[in-house]
């Protein structure tokens, strides 16, 4: 296209330094990491309690350990503000509806990237904020409520390559909102279905294993298991020896299935895209 | 009360205008508590009972609490978005109107796509209260009556903290949301579930129990006084903190200017 475009280096370095400039902004907003930091913690501790309620009825109902269940907990909460569906950026959605896009598409770089490096550097910077003091104050609470140690060196390696790959897929099934809104202009609504399907065919709401059967089974082989269902199973053993490696290879072709629909649905959005306003 | 009717004809009537996004949000507030209906009963399916509470049991403190939330969002839905009214300075328009502030907030806005929550609380309603094992007799419809007014006052006494909180702040503050969507989230369970400290908490501090727990366990025939059926009505007490609040929160502000 032109010569910033030249050699493929620079093309990846534009989106590093956007991320950094990004992440390090994101990471000025400290009052507000706090209120998120209490509040998660106020969450997961009612939430542990209702399964605890549950492990107290009826233990041999329970799928998988109440550690694994807890942990499970608490690394939702912990790591929220990156495996949540609902946070967008609101500027994005104000700039497809309000017009100023116009400027994003006179930049030289691929509009799907770019949105993409603003999306990822925003949570990674709320979640740097966040994660440590929800778990640490979660491993202060008693055994098996609290937070544990991850099972093994398997399960703590593989949580984490299968953490930032679910991160990675979560980006990749946000996107999906933006390019909605080209379509329909008015993105409450289909915001509010397409995150109420998201967040509970991910495990969110009520982690996968306890789902009935069928449902369970279907749901593994969806993108919404390879988000955050993944590694928060790893890390306590629930998903194990091999199993971690085909989980790993299922994130990865989502995440590239995910990214090519989601590039050709914006070319698709582009082209016949009005800029709005004046 | 007048005033306040000829808003909400505005507010129906604006939202009217644009109705595919209406029906669609309607869609979404429905689906969006459909999946939190559907993780109840993942759960009430596998375990058959919390703490001896069977399922219908559980749906019925489910549809009080949903239906309470649904009306308070719909008509104090001014009060959830007040950060944004003070940072963008229409607070100032409220106070030179000779009306008093809070009928005004009241009037600024109105969800009607709400209506999609309270359509799924009152179809759980319609399941629930025939197979909750209720033996339904006047005292108890009139308690069901009085448990989800008084739901909607105490939500309501939320969203008002919520926005005194503003005045000082300019910002929500996102802890509010354990009271507000927590308590609608964690209300949907019999509150004495979360043990005996969450219990005491939420009838003293925040006073959900009493609008939920103790009128629903006379309800089950589980009471050990015939006045837990009256505890909903102490829940207006809960009024008075947020109005005090929101009387000094108001003395406090200063405009954004903007």
């Amino acid at each position: 296209m032109n010569a910033v475009n030249a050699s493929p280096v620079s093309g990846i370095r534009k989106y590093a330094t956007y991320f950094r400039i990004r992440f390090t902004s994101g990471l000025q907003y400290r009052a507000a990491a706090a209120a998120g930091v209490a509040t998660q913690f106020a969450w997961g501790f009612l939430t542990v309690l209702l399964y605890k309620a549950f492990w107290e009825a009826d233990p041999a109902s329970f799928p998988m350990g109440i550690a694994q269940v807890t942990s499970y907990l608490w690394l939702r909460q912990a790591f929220l503000a990156m495996f949540n569906s609902w946070t967008v950026d609101n500027t994005i959605l104000s700039d497809i509806t309000g017009g100023n896009i116009a400027y994003e598409l006179i930049r030289p770089m691929n509009l799907y990237a770019l949105w993409y490096t603003k999306n990822i550097s925003m949570r990674a910077a709320n979640v740097t904020l966040r994660f440590l003091p929800v778990l640490i104050v979660a491993s202060l609470v008693p055994a098996p409520y609290g937070m544990g140690l991850p099972a093994d060196v398997p399960a703590a390696l593989g949580f984490v390559l299968t953490m930032i790959l679910g991160a990675l897929v979560t980006c990749a099934m946000v996107m999906f909102i933006y390019i909605f809104t080209f379509f329909t202009m008015q993105p409450m609504g289909v915001r509010m279905v397409f995150n109420a399907v998201t967040e509970f065919c991910s495990g969110d709401l009520v982690p996968l294993p306890f789902f009935p059967p069928a449902l369970a089974a279907f749901l593994e082989y969806t993108p919404f298991a390879s988000m955050a269902n993944v590694p928060f199973r790893i890390y306590s053993g629930h998903i194990a020896g091999w199993d971690i490696l085909r989980c790993a290879g299922l994130q990865l072709f989502w995440l590239a299935v995910l990214v090519f629909l989601g590039c050709l649905m914006m070319k698709k959005a582009l082209k016949r895209a009005v800029i709005q306003g004046g | 009360m007048k005033l306040y009717l000829h808003y909400l004809s505005i507010h129906l009537r604006a939202q009217m205008q644009y109705k595919t996004s209406f029906l669609l949000t309607v869609l979404g507030q429905f689906v969006g508590s459909f999946t939190f209906l559907l993780s109840i009963l993942f759960l009430m399916n596998r375990f058959h009972t919390i703490r001896g509470f069977t399922t219908a049991q559980v749906l019925l403190c489910f549809g009080v609490v949903l239906m309470a939330f649904s009306i308070a969002e719909c008509f104090f839905r001014g009060f959830d978005s007040f950060a944004g009214t003070i940072s963008g300075g229409q607070f100032d328009r409220i106070l030179v109107r000779p009306r008093s502030e809070v009928l005004l907030t009241l009037c600024s806005k109105a969800e009607l796509s709400r209506i999609g929550r309270f359509a799924q609380a009152a179809l759980v309603f319609a399941y629930a209260i025939p197979s909750s094992g209720v033996h339904w007799t006047w005292d108890k419809i009139l308690t069901l009556i009085f448990m989800v007014v008084s739901g909607v006052a105490l939500f309501s006494g939320l969203f008002v903290i919520y926005a005194a909180i503003c005045f000082f702040t300019t910002e929500g503050l996102e802890f509010m949301n354990i009271f507000t969507d927590g308590g609608r989230e964690f209300g949907s369970y019999p509150i004495a579930v979360y043990g005996e400290r969450v219990l005491k908490f939420f009838t003293f501090v925040v006073p959900l129990a009493l609008v939920q727990y103790y009128p629903f366990l006379y309800l089950v025939d589980q009471a050990e006084h015939r006045w837990y059926a009256l505890t909903p009505l102490a829940a207006w007490l809960f009024l008075i903190p947020c109005a005090i609040l929101w009387k000094v929160g108001l003395r406090h502000y200063k405009s954004t200017g903007s």
